[in-house]
């Protein structure tokens, strides 16, 4: 029995390093290859060496599958391609190739530089693996080997972000990656066709909220920005490098630019400043608006915002600084944000998602004294604010999204538990469809029932389509034919080019029944009554009354004799070739019935 | 064969010839020309190859046939289509078939018969598709014919079962339209054998092919657009259709079910899964928001549109569709309704406001819980934050709609709509104002969500400004400090961009007549009045400063206690007001004061207005007048019309009627003037109806005759006057024809004598006509001119360019500049094709720029603004110079009169109807100063 099996290496019921292997039809695809933000040691990557124990990745996997640049999508990449070793092909879009080693490189020095690891990947081991990528346009179907094609959708969700549909002969299966449903200031929803695969693998972030108008949550956040700007706090906004922080500078900065403010906005440099010129190139990922008015001016040349400097956070009067990373983990955000914590006028707005284990969970979750390294205590007086702007589909999005897709199975990822058990019910109670939510290593096994194309001639097809008359498409439709196996193939022929082909003579076969009836007439009369009997009940047929006595029915012959021994019963012979199988039995149950009773 | 073709072409000839005789009667001419049918017979007889062959009927298509050809031409592409081998050949011939069966004047039956047996004829599918699709034009042509009709009927049914997506569609098409809408009366005709069109083309629901599914949903919606009351039945076959995997089977479907939901709003339908049940228009509601949040926005924008118009949806509904969260199956009336409330308020989902509170919590009743099926839920709060502006407008355009059905629905949309104004297209932005304009009955703004409206001033876009001011004038506020801060944020506006000072102006007006308590305690502080001190006297000039005094005069016309307020020089400025800007102040009614004594005291009902009596009156005594001839009733009309001329200036309500009666009388006395004074008559009022296009038509007349005897008296010898006296008999044949069903109210009038003479004027020689017009014309009465209902004058103002710069705008000289034009145009109709720009060279040298259509913005009824660039070039210069820039209406003399049948039979070609006879300047010429500089070289 062919199956599909899934395996999580990681975002099983848990959020953060993405990785999922998926064998389909004989094939084996990694999808995402992450890494965990909540996690220093060995947790951080998934386990690889669950692919295989020995030999090497490369001859076990044939492509793996990148959905967006996000780290805790791509952050093991190098490791996994470099240091653990695999020289298959890498498929992402466009945008994903170009930001991905600029963030990757970000990671590693705050990991080697910063954190002083060893025996982490280098520049080079980066280099060489983005080497093996390979890009994939939107909606371009690209054919990995002789059987497996994957295709890009939109996913919104970061600029380049694509869901991937995987598909082996007539199996597929559809991975979301993260997605967005609804469309924001820089990026638009995430679609997909009705294209029915057996299973559709999606993130679940947002599995138990269904979120308010997005306009209400950009005029809060302007509303609660503007208020501490005037009172003269600064605002700190950790957002990670590329996505969200795009969408808010564009808000703020038209916010801004109608309002007349004058506090100053600061990004932090490095990478947001490479990024930014990713986003200026690739206009046609970005949402109606941006596409529409590039060419008089391209939104993401921004008038307002500038570069930040480590010096700016202790200058006095209010600003707005956007830092990274987005859940106070490390670097610069974090170094703010100790910097601006003891002051009840400034305020933290976290944009987005907060893994557990990280400073920005904790102070969501209420905690007001913080340990820091080195057993210092933080205070935190300063206004902790939360604002759902991450670009993760919320439950009703997921829901409508399993509605345009139509699938067969739906397996939850990137989520908490206890949320997509929730989740879990709503989509079977609602598709009555069955859905799975494995944990890390536990996998999956889906049966599935491949069809198998079988060919058919022109001329046999039409003929039996002329048959009905009214087209009923949903209706199965029976067709009459030989099916020949030959040479790993199938075909559907008409019985006369079966016999042709194969060399065997035709045998007549036919069926002959006797129905007895009670009628003291003449044959004569009987076969008379018999004819106008038939004639009145089966209009459609051609009913025939032959000189010999005889009656047909199309190619169906009746004849009336008398019986041997009882006279006032006669003995109707009906006789019927095997094609005519469904009319002869038709007829014979008609005639058991008995004639009308005479006038 | 060929003989008997050659017969037929001979036939042709001698048909045309015999037409000629007819019309030597009719003393017309015309050019004899081969005949079409003829030309296209010996081409196709030339075409060696199937190209050749469709060269010529590509050539043939082009030029138009007369009525009388056609079924020549018909007969011989028939017989060519039956030679005819080629498929692409057989097709031009067929859509040839139904391109002439379509033209006017001739009756398409005699084809029918051929098509028909053709049509059984024919292999391919494409030929067959086009044929049918002639056979559609004639049962078009002849809708009367019931005969044809069921033939043709029962000839689509029996090619529906082809094989070919293109030849089904094509039936149903025909189906669609030609399907008989009374079956009573089919019945009657044709016995037992009458079809059910509904039932076929149902049956074509669940065809293979996405077009064939679309095309019966359309042929079904085109019944029902015949009037053929639809069956209920179908409501739940086009309930399956909306999940089709085609986005064009889905949106006709939607419009289906919208169709059938308001034929039938009060039926019940079952929920399925449920044995409960509700009216069908809800139920459609609730399926039509679904598609709101459908893959393809073509549909979405189609379900966005849609939902605005389905006003009997029952209001719990109407409200689920602003909130995303009511989870529940509100569908299973009122008890689910309470447990969905109660839902609502638990939250079994979070609302990603606040951190942590996404924890699942203890499920209430998992079965009433249902994500999808309670379709109309939040599909506005969707609609309206679509990725594609298309649906973002239609959502809004629907929420404008159903928010004027329904004052509660209103209220609630409001938080929605005052959103929108911070869309980042500003289409949307616009629409979302416009809509909220028109529901401002409703409404009421709290104070936060006016900071949100008033924040768009600072906009730079003119659209959106004016269009808030628009909705200014019609807003309820609730507050004072609402007031002020509307005020505040409109001087704002007005110091940032002066050119929104009229605008502004008017805005004020209407926010002190609407909220006179609200600005009462806020008018010492406006005017910055002391108790004790009297404070310097601000300057009159200052737009600020008028538009405070707009405000608060307004305010005051309803508040008696306001202008004991006022400090001495408010009052004066009040009269200079008044008198300066009166359509923006009101008459006050001032006690104690030597002001109130103005000669224009507070008017109570429009119809006592002494200056509307005077009106009448002056215009009665010029109507007792009975001869133009007497010196003393010639003052008279003189010194009326300066009366009315001066009305008009201070009142402008009647401005449109005092101007409309000067200009009639001047003509009466100035009719050597009158060529273009009629003109301006015609075409710069709207308004205007045929009552009085006729008399203005009878005033040109009348001119024209004076002209022909002044022209007679002047000129010496016969010769031109032959023609003149011809043209004169021609137009007043022309006049007599356009205007035969008025005619009776002109009794006695110059027309009415002359057309008595006619016949012998006809005979009559130059000298003789002339003195029989000199009599009449002395001897016809005054026509009374009866005043239409509304007539508004076209009027035209130019903001820009402005005409005060001193800076010449340099150019080199051969190249172009490109001046930038903005003007409002008052009371213009069809301003796209009237309205052009007109450029004047100190040389003499004169342009006129036809603006694009695009280029003309429709603010509010009758006021049309033009924004457009003009292009300037000339040689080189020495010195700067002005130029002068205006705008003109273009008239022609045919667009007024009321078609009669003659006119609607001949197909006029297009250009007759564009072309221009005339121009009328409408608006004040500006000075554009410009320097075109000599090339460097």
């Amino acid at each position: 029995m062919p199956e599909i099996r899934v395996t999580p290496l990681g975002a099983g019921q848990d959020v953060g390093r993405s990785c999922i292997l998926v064998s389909i039809g004989g094939k084996n695809v990694m999808l995402d290859c992450g890494m965990h933000m909540g996690f220093s040691d060995d947790r951080r990557f998934p386990d690889f060496s669950y692919i295989t124990r020995h030999g090497r990745l490369t001859d076990f996997l044939d492509c793996v599958i990148i959905s967006h640049f996000h780290l805790d999508h791509c952050g093991a990449l190098p490791y996994f391609s470099e240091m653990v070793g695999y020289d298959g092909p890498i498929y992402m879009t466009q945008p994903t190739q170009a930001i991905c080693p600029i963030l990757l490189e970000d990671y590693r020095k705050i990991a080697v530089d910063k954190k002083g690891e060893a025996n982490f990947f280098t520049s080079q081991m980066i280099k060489d693996c983005m080497k093996k990528a390979v890009a994939v346009h939107l909606h371009q179907t690209v054919q990995v080997d002789d059987e497996l094609e994957i295709k890009a959708y939109y996913a919104g969700h970061v600029l380049g972000a694509a869901m991937f549909q995987i598909k082996v002969g007539s199996e597929s299966v559809v991975y979301t990656g993260d997605y967005n449903m609804t469309p924001d200031r820089h990026l638009g929803a995430a679609w997909i066709d009705k294209c029915r695969p057996n299973l559709l693998i999606t993130e679940s972030t947002y599995a138990t909220t269904i979120r308010d108008s997005k306009r209400c949550r950009e005029r809060d956040f302007l509303k609660k920005v503007h208020e501490t700007v005037e009172r003269g706090g600064k605002v700190l906004i950790p957002v990670f490098a590329l996505g969200r922080a795009q969408e808010l500078c564009i808000l703020l900065e038209t916010f801004w630019e109608r309002m007349d403010l004058k506090a100053p906005i600061y990004f932090s440099t490095g990478l947001t400043e490479k990024a930014n010129h990713y986003y200026k190139l690739f206009i046609p990922w970005t949402n109606q608006k941006i596409r529409k008015t590039f060419v008089q001016r391209n939104m993401f040349e921004f008038k307002h915002i500038k570069a930040f400097d480590r010096a700016f956070a202790d200058s006095p009067g209010p600003m707005v600084v956007f830092a990274t990373p987005g859940m106070l983990h490390a670097g610069q955000s974090l170094q703010i944000f100790r910097k601006w914590a003891g002051n009840e006028k400034n305020m933290v707005i976290m944009p987005g998602y907060c893994v557990q284990g990280t400073v920005g969970h904790k102070i969501l979750s209420g905690q007001r004294k913080l340990e820091l390294e080195g057993r210092q205590v933080l205070e935190v007086k300063m206004q902790v604010e939360y604002m759902s702007f991450s670009a993760h589909a919320d439950a009703k999005g997921i829901m409508q999204l399993v509605g345009q897709a139509e699938p067969e199975n739906v397996l939850l990822v990137h989520g908490e538990a206890k949320k997509m058990e929730f989740l879990k019910q709503k989509i079977e109670q609602e598709f009555r469809i069955s859905c799975y939510m494995p944990a890390n290593g536990e996998t999956v096994t889906l049966p599935t029932s491949p069809s198998i194309p079988v060919g058919i001639s022109l001329g046999l097809l039409k003929r039996e389509m002329a048959q009905g008359l009214l087209p009923d498409a949903k209706k199965a439709r029976l067709l009459h034919g030989t099916l020949i196996m030959k040479d790993n193939n199938f075909r559907l022929v008409s019985s006369e080019q079966a016999l042709k082909e194969l060399g065997l003579a035709e045998h007549q076969l036919r069926f002959t029944c006797r129905v007895h009836l009670h009628d003291p007439r003449k044959e004569q009369e009987t076969a008379m009554r018999v004819y106008s009997h038939l004639k009145s009940v089966l209009k459609d047929h051609c009913v025939q009354h032959l000189p010999d006595g005889s009656v047909t029915v199309e190619s169906i012959l009746i004849q009336a004799a008398a019986h041997s021994e009882d006279p006032g019963t006669k003995v109707l012979l009906v006789s019927w070739t095997y094609q005519d199988e469904e009319l002869g039995s038709c007829l014979t149950s008609l005639l058991k019935k008995g004639l009308p009773q005479a006038p | 064969m060929a003989a008997h073709l050659k017969k037929r072409v001979y036939e042709e000839f001698t048909k045309v010839v015999q037409q000629q005789q007819e019309e030597i009667a009719t003393k017309k001419l015309r050019l004899t020309k081969p005949s079409k049918s003829a030309a296209l017979h010996i081409d196709l007889c030339k075409a060696t190859s199937p190209a050749d062959a469709l060269q010529y009927l590509l050539q043939f298509a082009r030029k138009p046939v007369e009525a009388e050809s056609v079924e020549g031409v018909v007969r011989i592409l028939l017989e060519h289509y039956y030679k005819e081998n080629d498929p692409s050949v057989r097709l031009k011939i067929a859509s040839l078939l139904g391109l002439l069966s379509k033209t006017a004047g001739f009756s398409p039956d005699c084809i029918m018969d051929d098509a028909i047996n053709i049509l059984q004829n024919e292999k391919s599918h494409q030929v067959l598709a086009q044929l049918l699709d002639t056979l559609l034009a004639i049962g078009t042509k002849l809708p009367e014919n019931q005969a044809v009709q069921m033939r043709l009927v029962d000839v689509a049914c029996k090619h529906l079962t082809d094989t070919s997506h293109g030849v089904r569609n094509k039936c149903l098409q025909l189906l669609g339209n030609l399907g008989s809408l009374e079956k009573t009366v089919a019945k009657d005709a044709e016995g037992s054998a009458v079809r059910d069109v509904q039932k076929i083309i149902g049956d074509y629901f669940s065809d293979q092919d996405p077009r064939v599914r679309t095309a019966a949903i359309k042929a079904m919606l085109q019944l029902h657009e015949r009037g053929l009351k639809l069956h209920q039945t179908i409501y739940n076959q086009a309930c399956k259709l909306l999940s089709d995997d085609y986005e064009q089977v889905r949106s006709a479907a939607v419009q289906l079910i919208w169709v059938v939901s308001q034929l039938y709003p009060e039926s019940i339908v079952p929920i399925p899964s449920s044995n409960e049940e509700i009216r069908l228009v809800d139920d459609a509601f609730g399926k039509i928001c679904h598609m709101v949040s459908d893959g393809s926005w073509v549909v979405r924008v189609q379900a966005a549109k849609l939902l605005g118009s389905m006003e009997q949806v029952s209001s719990h509904f109407l409200e689920q569709t602003l909130d995303k969260k009511l989870m529940s199956d509100l569908r299973r009336k009122r008890t689910a309704h309470e447990r969905a409330k109660e839902l609502y308020s638990s939250g079994e989902f979070s609302s990603g406001r606040k951190w942590g509170d996404d924890a699942p919590k203890e499920e209430i009743d998992t079965g009433a819980v249902n994500l999808i099926e309670s379709g109309a839920c939040g599909a506005f709060v969707h609609g309206l934050e679509d990725e594609m502006y298309e649906v973002r407008i239609a959502a809004v355009e629907a929420l404008c709609m159903l928010a004027q059905s329904s004052p509660s629905f209103a209220e609630k949309c409001l938080d929605f709509l005052v959103d929108m104004f911070n869309d980042e297209i500003e289409e949307v932005r616009l629409q979302s104002i416009h809509t909220m304009r028109k529901i401002s009955n409703n409404i009421t703004l709290r104070e936060d969500q006016l900071d949100t409206v008033l924040a768009v001033l600072e906009d730079s876009s003119r659209d959106i400004r004016e269009a808030l001011h628009e909705l200014l004038c019609c807003t309820n506020v609730s507050t004072k400090e609402g007031i002020h801060l509307a005020l505040v944020e409109l001087l704002k506006n007005l110091t940032k961009y002066p050119t929104d000072r009229d605008s502004i102006w008017k805005c004020l007006k209407f926010l002190g007549s609407r909220h006179p308590t609200l600005v009462l305690p806020l008018v010492p502080e406006l005017l910055s009045t002391h108790p004790y001190f009297d404070t310097a006297e601000p300057d009159m000039d200052d737009p600020a400063y008028i538009a405070v005094l707009v405000l608060i005069f307004n305010a005051a016309k309803t508040c008696p206690t306001m202008p004991a307020l006022f400090s001495d020089h408010t009052f004066r400025h009040y009269a200079y007001l008044r008198d300066s800007l009166s359509h923006l102040v009101p008459a006050l009614r001032l006690p104690g004061r030597k002001l109130v004594s103005s000669a224009l005291s507070p008017n109570i009902t429009p119809h006592e207005d002494p200056s509307h009596q005077f009106l009448q009156q002056s215009l009665e005594r010029v109507y007792s007048l009975q001869h133009l001839d007497p010196q003393g009733s010639q003052e008279l009309l003189e010194f009326t019309i300066r009366d009315l001329q001066r009305l008009g200036e201070l009142q402008s309500e009647l401005a449109g009627v005092a101007d409309f009666s000067a200009t009639y009388l001047r003509c009466q006395l100035l009719l050597i003037k009158i060529m273009e004074e009629t003109y301006k008559m015609e075409f710069m009022y709207s308004g205007v109806e045929s009552k009085q296009v006729v008399i203005i038509h009878h005033m040109r007349l009348q001119a024209k005759a004076l002209q022909l005897i002044v022209i007679a008296r002047t000129t010496r010898g016969v010769d031109p006057l032959f023609g003149m006296c011809e043209k004169f008999l021609q137009e007043v044949d022309f006049f007599q024809r356009c205007f035969i069903a008025d005619l009776p109210h002109l009794q006695d009038s110059f027309v009415d004598k002359l057309l008595d003479l006619m016949p012998r004027l006809m005979t009559s020689k130059p000298a003789e006509v002339v003195k029989i017009l000199q009599t009449m014309l002395r001897q016809s009465t005054f026509l009374h001119l009866p005043l239409p209902e509304q007539i508004h004058k076209a009027s035209a103002t130019i903001i820009e360019p402005a005409g005060e710069s001193d800076n010449p705008l340099r150019f080199t000289s051969g190249l172009v500049v490109a001046l930038d034009v903005d003007a409002t145009l008052e009371h213009v109709q069809d301003p796209q094709s009237t309205v052009k720009v007109q450029v004047l060279y100190p040389d003499g040298q004169a342009q006129i720029i036809h603006p694009k259509p695009a280029d003309f913005r429709n603010p509010g009824p009758g006021r049309h603004r033009l924004i457009t660039q003009v292009y300037l070039s000339h040689t080189a210069w020495t010195e700067p110079c002005q130029v002068e820039v205006r705008l003109l209406l273009a008239y022609n003399s045919g667009s007024r009169i009321p078609k009669s049948p003659w006119i609607e039979g001949g197909e006029m070609s297009p250009q007759v109807e564009t072309s221009i006879e005339g121009t009328i300047p409408f608006s004040k010429p500006v000075k554009v100063y410009i320097m075109p500089k000599p090339a460097r070289r």
